[in-house]
């Protein structure tokens, strides 16, 4: 089985780990060796696959394996992203990573998944719900599909939960995406209905900062009359014009798992109140990450 | 149990027959359609259509205490207006029939397009949806419309066991239904960037199925389904098609060409995004459980329907 990776010495972002324990860094990320190969992690996913590799919502091995090879060296080499806390997603059974947008294109998704594969001890396939948009259009509609990202539809979400999957969700939807680069570590409003979804289905809610990303794509202006023509939301443009990513180093830190009681018929005001209780944790989880960052001075710091 | 099967000469309902009558049960079919060998196994079936007084003549004398109706057909088969009247003037007529003849059980034998293909509809779909996209595929209107017409009955109807079913695709060996004609050809075409789940159910499945539901006396609208669904490029390489990536703008112009199935541009969306079931409740309802697995269903279909050497450029 091959592995992309060189057989000795540790990923360049190890330095977020190694000693709180064997392999548990301060920060709570797992070191993950290098030579502990993309394709064995994917065949490590607690997923029904059939005989074909599909499971029943159509992720393939195959496709997830081919994804996590180039996202794979994109965290590890292009981004070198620092992941923090990744203990604080649940092993096994249902749960929402809830974070901000980061980027005016799906950077932090992609990173995001990407973390729960490399890091977590059994990996996990952190499934996404996406924009309506990306289902529309040849390519990104099968990719999606094979690698579990499926429009935010609530039907989506309660079955997923209900089946004890790892939901990846950013309330604050395309929104989110479209900020500007000077509003790059603000959140604009969050939706509710991901709260009522955890109340029905009993999920814990682990909250996550994305850092990294609004510097990586600094968007300057959104092109919405373009990406009305094109069928997507907008599109961002850069100081560079196109909204390619520049290799700044990103973070992702995830803090300990919220857990609402209820039932989710709960007032509107009882759900705002919560909403606002998860926003406030990834507004701390940011505000923590941009501290690290400005003491590692690594906001000015670009590579290459 | 004595049951009337409007629609018999089809593949699967010529194997519900059958099953039916090795079960004990007494069993007649109305169809337009001929089936020699029906009376050899003990069934007795009554050529005619069930619009016309032949097929209310048989319900007066032979006075069914149960009613199969699979008597609807596709695009595929039947083209234009006459597939509406077949489809939605037939099940009035059925139920209208079953009604005055007072039939105590019908199981309306639907198909799980009715809940429409597009981009941003649910993956699984729960019998409690809407039929969608049915702008993009006017085809599918009267089916929709007759499924429609049939659950009426579960409130028109209520001194009736009113079931729908909608059914998946289905195989066979090599099997009679939509999939089984799309895949007959070497090669298969596709659409470019996208590679639906499909659903499907082995032929011998269906009829447990359909089987369950009577003797169970189900009532209610259900979703059946098997295995759990495979992408389309999975099926077309395992019956050893060939599946050819088109765009959907080329495809679309080539439909009716070149050996290429007549639809309309809107039923290529069946060939982009998935139609897939959420069965649980016909599960709870009957306690179904398939026998052939996807590996087995595409093995069958292929050993029984090897690839044409030479007929085309399809």
């Amino acid at each position: 089985m091959g592995s992309v990776w060189p057989k000795v010495g540790l990923a360049p972002n190890a330095h977020a780990v190694e000693s709180g324990g064997p392999r548990r860094g301060m920060l709570g990320c797992r070191a993950v060796a290098l030579s502990d190969g993309l394709d064995a992690r994917v065949d490590r996913l607690e997923l029904p696959f059939n005989e074909y590799g599909v499971d029943p919502y159509g992720i393939s091995r195959k496709h997830v394996r081919d994804a996590l090879r180039l996202f794979g060296l994109i965290y590890r080499y292009y981004f070198r992203v620092r992941c923090h806390g990744i203990h604080h997603i649940p092993q096994r059974g249902r749960g929402m990573l809830v974070g901000n947008h980061s980027g005016g294109v799906a950077v932090d998704g992609a990173m995001v998944l990407t973390s729960t594969m490399l890091e977590m001890d059994p990996p996990r396939l952190a499934q996404g719900m996406v924009e309506r948009f990306l289902h529309k259009f040849p390519v990104s509609s099968l990719w999606a599909s094979r690698t579990g990202q499926f429009t935010g539809l609530p039907e989506h979400a309660r079955r997923l939960l209900e089946d004890d999957r790892l939901l990846m969700i950013f309330p604050e939807g395309a929104r989110g995406t479209a900020k500007l680069f000077p509003d790059r570590y603000s959140l604009v409003d969050f939706g509710t209905g991901f709260i009522r979804l955890a109340l029905q289905t009993r999920s814990p809610i682990i909250p996550f900062a994305f850092l990294g990303g609004g510097s990586a794509i600094p968007t300057v202006f959104n092109a919405y009359t373009l990406g009305k023509l094109l069928g997507v939301p907008y599109v961002p443009l850069t100081p560079y014009l196109l909204p390619l990513p520049l290799p700044v180093q990103l973070e992702i830190h995830y803090g300990e798992p919220l857990v609402f009681q209820g039932t989710g018929d709960e007032d509107d005001h009882v759900i705002e109140g919560y909403v606002a209780k998860v926003k406030e944790r990834i507004a701390g989880l940011i505000e923590l990450g941009r501290a690290g960052r400005q003491d590692r001075g690594l906001a000015r710091k670009l590579l290459p | 149990m004595r049951v009337l099967i409007p629609g018999i000469a089809g593949g699967i309902a010529r194997k519900l027959a059958l099953r039916l009558k090795t079960a004990g049960h007494d069993v007649a079919g109305v169809d337009i359609r001929p089936w020699e060998n029906a009376r050899e196994a003990g069934i007795e079936v009554f050529r005619g259509d069930v619009r016309k007084r032949v097929a209310e003549d048989v319900f007066r004398r032979w006075k069914p205490e149960a009613v199969v109706h699979m008597a609807t057909v596709t695009a595929f088969t039947v083209p234009g207006a006459e597939r509406g009247r077949i489809n939605l003037d037939g099940t009035k007529a059925v139920f209208d029939h079953c009604a005055a003849h007072g039939v105590k059980q019908v199981l309306f034998v639907g198909r799980h397009t009715f809940y429409g293909a597009a981009p941003d509809s649910p993956l699984y779909h729960s019998e409690d949806e809407p039929p969608r996209a049915l702008e993009a595929i006017p085809e599918l209107a009267d089916l929709v419309a007759a499924d429609l017409y049939a659950a009426m009955a579960l409130w028109r109807l209520p001194e009736m066991t009113t079931a729908v079913l909608r059914l998946p695709y289905t195989l066979g060996a090599p099997g009679t239904g939509t999939l089984a004609s799309f895949l007959k050809g070497r090669r298969v075409p596709l659409v470019l960037g996208y590679d639906p789940l499909f659903h499907v159910l082995q032929e011998e499945d269906v009829v447990t199925a359909l089987q369950l539901a009577l003797e169970k006396k189900v009532r209610g609208i259900f979703n059946v389904a098997g295995p759990s669904p495979i992408p389309l490029s999975v099926i077309v390489r395992e019956t050893g098609r060939m599946g050819i990536p088109l765009p959907s703008q080329v495809l679309s112009l080539l439909l009716g060409r070149a050996g290429f199935p007549r639809l309309s541009v809107g039923a290529l969306d069946h060939l982009r995004y998935p139609i897939v079931v959420d069965n649980r409740r016909f599960l709870e309802a009957t306690g179904f459980e398939f026998q052939h697995s996807v590996a087995d269903m595409l093995r069958i279909y292929r050993e029984s329907a090897p690839v044409p050497t030479s007929a085309g450029w399809l």
